[in-house]
């Protein structure tokens, strides 16, 4: 039992420090606060104990004192304030560039797929000094992704995807948590992140017996899907043209302008509706139900994947080439 | 209250003016429906202690092996819906409050006597739904009944336990009402609201929580048992709802019921710091507002519960920054209260301790919150054991130690008896020391990243966890102590005088237990709150031998 007794997490991820620095932080201060009180409260107690004789001088108060005691802590708020914003910008911006990881969570597992194909059950491998996105969301009910040495933590919640990034920095394995009540089994939805060397993982990431990348995937289900019949690439389709719109601002028939992120994607696919591209007519069918959460996240990752560098020169994305590719591509 | 036979002989009072069930069950007397709920909360707790220590038990060990998972969902769930619903909120208000808010302001009743037992009556009936849910299929979905969990997946009683809640909320509403109007309406002749207790300061501010905060959790329970029920799509994303709106609606009633826990408590702490170093209250005008200002800003914090939730990056900033303004309040006071025992005569009585008590665990709690507060701290350790140490300091730490002050300070004026005061200092120590070793390994648990909620867990976590199992043991004997000395006195303890601390306040100007309509005579007050420049120690130093 003694044998295995840590008092402080590991830091694994280039975030980890930030967190813990303010951290030691309020742990001095409020060391310090809990100690004056406890000292002026004690020496208070018994230096005016009550004895015989004694008798209390009464003293109304001080403005001074109390206009003292409620400026200082304010602005020592304000600075505890700051700093912590400071990090949680730091923790909510992804870097441009990162590798996407989808997760899917559901009672009471992780299912975890890379953009490469490598799907991974209550497990996530990644390499060291690689910024990594996290994209998620739930079959089911609220579930959270919570890592302690990368100090990071997200709900992933039915019906959206919530996003978290890490750069993981020490090799190791290390808890994933589900860190939101989610019924029966939520502490046994634990896995674990297994953080490599580049090398090591460039091995693991060959070794396994992926199915075509993402995008791949996403582009058969597309296919399959007849999404092409509508949405072609070139202008003459009966639904936007989907080259380079990840990312971009889309013009809607409401005259509101929004960008297109993931949200807006998995929403178009399963109600497009709601959020009509100026210009279009209501006539897709509503995908909600037909898909499930892994074939979302694959037609997610192909539009993304369209950019206008990698569409070929006919304006028809023939070939499956990832926009953003931080790997060499594995064949 | 057989006891009160040995002195019906020389006084006729609240307790000895009729006997039978029917004279408590259908009295209107605010004194009486104190006791009724001081009876009744009393059972809650200890129910909601007994699972609390079921939960430690299974938290020795790393593996699940004292009960199933699904058993030990239903009781963090019942643990948290009976303490919450049926101890926390009502604990100081229900009891102290309705015994003193009349007392204090030198009234016959609170405004609407009728009313007043009605709200008992809620109580009750929200009680009967939430045990009978808890015997027939229990409640699994923690006391914060996420959805879609408690809506679509939870295979427990969430309908009946929802609507016990709803129905018990009544009794939180009327008693809010009541205590407003009668402190508007009722207050003694000279009684300006300068010259108020702070007691009753901190009573107005709650009941005006309790006033605007319960509907919504009200109506947002019926929302979750109507889609339940009858599948309407409200929080369930896959009917069109959205299950962040419930954690919205959720969080602006349950965030501000912490204010309704802890600012009567402060109101307690106030009087007993006052009275036991023989002081008026330092910065009376402070203490008084900081509770107002507790309840006002406390409405609009509501959001730091959902940092990690899925909530814009500005949303966050702005939930932040205002959940450390209402922090500034809760620091006066600790403050003002040091600043009373200054010259003052200081006294070690049991009241005293346990408001110490007070003192030091809210401030481990306050301070701790200013980390729970900032965004980037918040992200690793809420959903962990740091979350919940630190609303333990504040609700149990807070809440209960400045209830149990309390219980003892009045104990004279309700019962007419003396407690003895070395087993009431020993159980104020024991409850110090065993709450301490209880929650203190929690706060490192939840740095090193224990998930809340977890019925097994890896095994590194098990010291910690140990340490906290036996605490607990600890504060079950602290706790039991009290209960135990205060039957005991009720037949066998010392008759008490009208004014055994010689304390200020019109509560100790009438007799112990004071008559049915408390005053024999309307008084006139001409003296600020916390004279106590007018009134000698000397009579309390023989009561403490």
């Amino acid at each position: 039992m003694f044998d295995n007794f840590p008092l402080w997490p590991v830091r694994a991820s280039t975030t980890a420090g930030s967190v813990d620095a303010l951290y030691i932080f309020l742990v001095l201060l409020s060391a310090f606060m809990s100690v004056a009180i406890f000292i002026m409260i004690t020496i208070f107690a018994l230096r005016y104990r009550r004895r015989a004789g004694r008798e209390a001088e009464q003293i109304d108060g001080s403005n001074v004192l109390e206009f003292t005691w409620s400026i200082v802590p304010l602005a020592i708020f304000m600075v505890i304030f700051v700093w912590g914003a400071r990090i949680f910008f730091l923790e909510r911006t992804p870097p441009r560039g990162a590798a996407e990881i989808y997760v899917v969570a559901k009672q009471w597992m992780w299912k975890l797929q890379h953009e490469e194909g490598q799907r991974e059950i209550n497990e996530l491998h990644v390499p060291v000094g690689r910024d990594v996105r996290m994209i998620m969301t739930s079959q089911d009910v609220i579930h959270s992704f919570y890592v302690p040495v990368f100090r990071i933590k997200q709900d992933v919640i039915p019906g959206r995807y919530t996003t978290a990034w890490f750069r993981a920095t020490r090799p190791g394995t290390y808890h994933l948590f589900c860190a939101e009540y989610c019924g029966t089994q939520h502490s046994g939805m634990i896995g674990q992140v297994v953080v490599m060397e580049p090398a090591q993982y460039q091995a693991w990431l060959t070794g396994g017996a992926a199915s075509g990348s993402m995008a791949a995937n996403g582009q058969s289900m597309f296919l399959q899907l007849g999404c092409n019949t509508c949405h072609r690439f070139d202008t003459q389709g009966r639904g936007p043209d989907l080259v380079g719109l990840f990312g971009n601002k889309v013009q809607l028939e409401d005259g509101r302008t929004i960008a297109a992120d993931e949200n807006y994607i998995r929403e178009s696919i399963l109600n497009p509706s709601a959020k009509l591209v100026s210009g279009f007519k209501p006539i897709m069918p509503v995908f909600q139900g037909l898909v499930s959460e892994e074939q979302l996240t694959a037609l997610v990752a192909y539009v993304k994947s369209l950019t206008p560098q990698a569409s070929g020169a006919a304006g028809s994305p023939s070939l499956i080439s990832p926009g953003k590719q931080p790997q060499e591509p594995k064949e | 209250m057989a006891t009160a036979v040995s002195i019906a002989a020389e006084r006729e009072h609240y307790l000895n003016k009729e006997y039978g069930i029917r004279s408590w069950l259908l009295t209107t007397d605010h004194k009486r429906i104190a006791l009724l709920y001081l009876a009744s909360i009393t059972f809650f707790f200890f129910i909601g202690g007994f699972f609390a220590l079921l939960i430690r038990l299974e938290l020795l060990t790393p593996a699940g092996d004292l009960v199933q998972a699904d058993t030990y969902n239903k009781l963090f769930t019942m643990h948290g819906v009976i303490m919450v619903f049926f101890f926390l909120i009502p604990a100081v208000p229900a009891v102290l409050g309705n015994f003193l808010v009349p007392l204090m302001i030198g009234a016959r009743d609170l405004a609407f006597p009728k009313i007043n037992l009605l709200s008992w009556y809620c109580y009750i009936a929200g009680g009967i739904l939430v045990l009978h849910a808890m015997l027939t299929g229990g409640l699994d979905t923690g006391w914060t009944f996420y959805t879609p969990f408690s809506t679509a997946f939870s295979n427990t009683a969430v309908v009946e336990a929802g609507l016990g809640v709803f129905i018990n909320g009544f009794s939180s509403i009327l008693t809010g009402l009541n205590f407003i109007v009668t402190i508007h309406r009722m207050r003694a002749p000279g009684l300006t609201w300068s010259r108020l207790p702070l007691f009753l300061w901190s009573h107005y501010a709650t009941s005006v929580i309790m006033l605007l905060g319960t509907p919504v959790i009200a109506i947002t329970l019926v929302l979750v048992v109507l889609e339940r029920a009858f599948h309407l799509g409200i929080f369930d994303p896959t009917r069109g709802g959205d299950p962040l709106l419930f954690q919205h609606l959720f969080w602006f009633y349950s965030h501000p019921a912490v204010y309704i826990m802890i600012l009567p408590s402060m109101g307690v702490v106030s009087e007993i710091v006052t009275c036991f170093s023989r002081k008026r209250v330092f910065g009376y005008y402070f203490v008084a507002m900081a509770s107002i200002g507790i309840a006002v800003i406390g409405f609009f914090v509501w959001a730091h519960h959902m940092f990690v939730a899925g909530m814009s990056l500005y949303a966050a900033l702005i939930f932040s920054i205002l959940s450390y303004l209402v922090a500034v309040p809760s620091a006066i006071k600790v403050f003002n209260w040091t600043a009373t025992l200054y010259k003052g005569s200081v006294s070690f009585s049991t009241p005293m301790l346990y408001a110490f008590g007070f003192i030091g665990l809210f401030t481990m709690g306050g301070l701790t919150g200013l980390f729970l507060a900032a965004l980037g701290i918040d992200v690793h350790v809420t959903d962990t054991y740091f979350v919940v140490a630190h609303f333990h300091y504040i609700m149990v730490g807070g809440t209960v130690m400045g209830y149990l002050g309390g219980m003892h300070y009045w104990w004279p004026k309700i019962s007419g008896r003396l407690y003895p005061e070395s087993w009431g200092r020993l159980a104020a120590l024991i409850v110090f020391l065993g709450f301490n070793l209880t929650f203190f390994p929690q706060f490192i648990l939840g740095y090193l990243g224990m998930p809340r909620r977890y019925w097994q867990y890896p095994p590194e976590f098990q010291v910690l966890n140990v340490l906290s199992t036996a605490g607990s043991t600890i504060l079950a004997v602290g706790y039991l102590l009290p209960m135990v000395y205060f039957l005991w006195s009720m037949r066998y303890g010392k008759l008490a005088d009208d004014n055994p601390w010689n304390a200020a306040g019109l509560e100790w100007k009438t007799t112990s237990p004071p008559p049915t309509f408390n005053f024999e005579e309307t008084p006139v007050v001409t003296w600020e709150a916390y004279n106590y420049n007018e009134l000698p120690a000397l009579e309390e130093v023989r009561v403490e031998r």
